[in-house]
């Protein structure tokens, strides 16, 4: 069977039960697709024991290094309309919102020719979110979906009915409604089952978005983009909340949280940003840092204290003061922003740190005339 | 039990810290730090009437580690 992620399907949904559908789910091994890879089934059946069930496909992806959430609904809408229908059915949902960035137009002009073709029985709409970093954490869009600012609160949606769900998991749901939850082992480890959505940004020949099978060797992953266009310095895997690692240790690893875990790092955001040599990694670093500052909440202490201090010290090159930031910042806040920026600079320091002594001694080796690190513009909340 | 403070809440004069010398400290902008460790049977009074004098009510002291 050859129908995947990206490639649209003209088979309709079969109508199956509940019980069975989430059964096939369970079975399929299927794990969030938004970043935090929790077990899909788990998440589904909380939602189902709570009444006036309300299903959120979220397609904000207010990451500036990922574009595969917007890729897919570009190219297949529909099969996303599907897996939020099956996630319906399953919760009892009679619901769904559809929340998109507000500035991507494709983007919301494909998903709204997908859902006037069809209503199934479902009320459907479509929200238009600020695209910011958080904006997107569930309690965060939860909150821009009831009025509020796109910050995060501290409820648990999904213990109040919510089912927020990335659009990439909602696709593999419409997949595995249809073709079962074997097939949808037959690609991937038997830990990490299944295909992933991928962008590879950086120092490859044509940069973009792709399907790998989980368990591809990191440099077969870089061949579907072309191949290296330039000597790798470093690469960050996971996002802007993820982790640099040297370029030798990350590609001879295959794609899998597995092999990743040793180097404390995880596919996190699949995304994959492959540094040039020319490129100096402290100054790409300091401008995700200062970017993750700015797109703080601005809520809690130690994230709107901390992240500037913490861009400060990395502009500034100062290892003492950041190893004494760290702890002062990650898991302090009421989301994970602040946990997933300390690491981010963690990482800078560490695999940067012979870059750092030269800095240090006046001589910095990059000489690229353009950064390579993507960053996010709106500075809206609501 | 554990401690625990909810960050969106909390404003950060540490008044929490002046009634819990022992188990809470400031970080350096002046923001609580809860203890790792749960709550020994001994502080819980101590501690039941910090989480009551929080003027952000901030504080709880919760039965599960999350
Ligand atoms: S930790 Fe930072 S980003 Fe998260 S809610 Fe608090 S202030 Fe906002
Ligand atoms: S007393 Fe309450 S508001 Fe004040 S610092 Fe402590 S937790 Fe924060």
């Amino acid at each position: 069977m050859s129908a995947r992620l990206l490639a649209p399907i003209d088979t309709p949904l079969p109508r199956r039960r509940r019980a069975e559908l989430l059964a096939e789910i369970e079975a399929s091994g299927l794990t969030g697709r938004g970043g935090a890879a929790f077990p899909t089934a788990l998440k589904l059946a909380a939602v189902a024991r709570t009444r006036n069930a309300v299903v959120v496909a979220n397609g904000t992806e207010g990451e500036p290094a990922s574009w595969k959430d917007k890729v897919l609904l570009a190219e297949n809408a529909h099969l996303v309309v599907d897996g939020a229908m099956v996630a319906a059915r399953i919760v009892g949902a009679r619901r769904i919102i559809f929340a998109v960035g507000r500035e991507n137009r494709t983007v919301r002009k494909r998903l709204e020719r997908a859902l006037a073709g069809r209503s199934d029985g479902f009320d459907c709409f479509l929200e238009a979110v600020p695209d910011r970093f958080v904006a997107g954490e569930e309690s965060a869009l939860v909150n821009h979906l009831n009025g509020g600012p796109a910050k995060p609160t501290m409820q648990k949606p999904y213990e109040r009915g919510v089912l927020v769900q990335n659009v990439e998991t909602l696709a593999n749901l419409g997949l595995i409604a249809r073709y079962g939850a074997e097939w949808f082992r037959e690609r991937g480890t038997a830990d990490e089952p299944g295909t992933v959505l991928i962008t590879v940004l950086g120092a490859v020949r044509s940069p973009g978005v792709a399907e790998v099978e989980l368990g591809t060797p990191m440099r077969d992953v870089l061949q579907r983009f072309g191949g290296l266009s330039a000597l790798p310095n470093a690469v960050l895997v996971g996002g802007y909340f993820g982790t640099w690692m040297r370029a030798h240790d990350a590609l001879d690893l295959p794609l899998s949280d597995a092999a990743l875990k040793p180097f404390g790092a995880s596919l996190g955001a699949r995304s994959i940003v492959v540094l040039p040599q020319d490129a100096c990694g402290l100054a790409e670093s300091a401008r995700v840092a200062r970017y993750l500052a700015e797109e703080s909440a601005g809520q809690c202490g130690p994230c709107v204290f901390g992240l500037p201090a913490m861009a400060d010290a990395l502009e500034t090159l100062d290892v003492d003061r950041l190893r004494r930031l760290a702890p002062q910042i990650s898991g302090r806040g009421a989301c994970a922003h602040p946990n997933g920026a300390t690491r981010f600079v963690a990482s800078a320091v560490d695999v940067f740190a012979d870059e750092i002594v030269r800095h240090h001694a006046g001589r910095c080796t990059g000489s690229a005339r353009s950064p390579v690190l993507p960053l996010g513009s709106s500075r809206e909340w609501r | 039990m554990k401690l625990r403070v909810n960050p969106i809440l909390c404003d950060g004069y540490g008044h929490c810290a002046e009634l819990l010398p022992e188990l809470v400290e400031l970080d350096e902008w002046g923001y609580p730090i809860m203890p790792r460790e749960p709550v020994s049977r001994s502080l819980e009074p101590a501690v039941r009437h910090a989480v009551k004098m929080c003027p952000r009510l901030a504080l709880s002291l919760e039965k599960r580690a999350r």
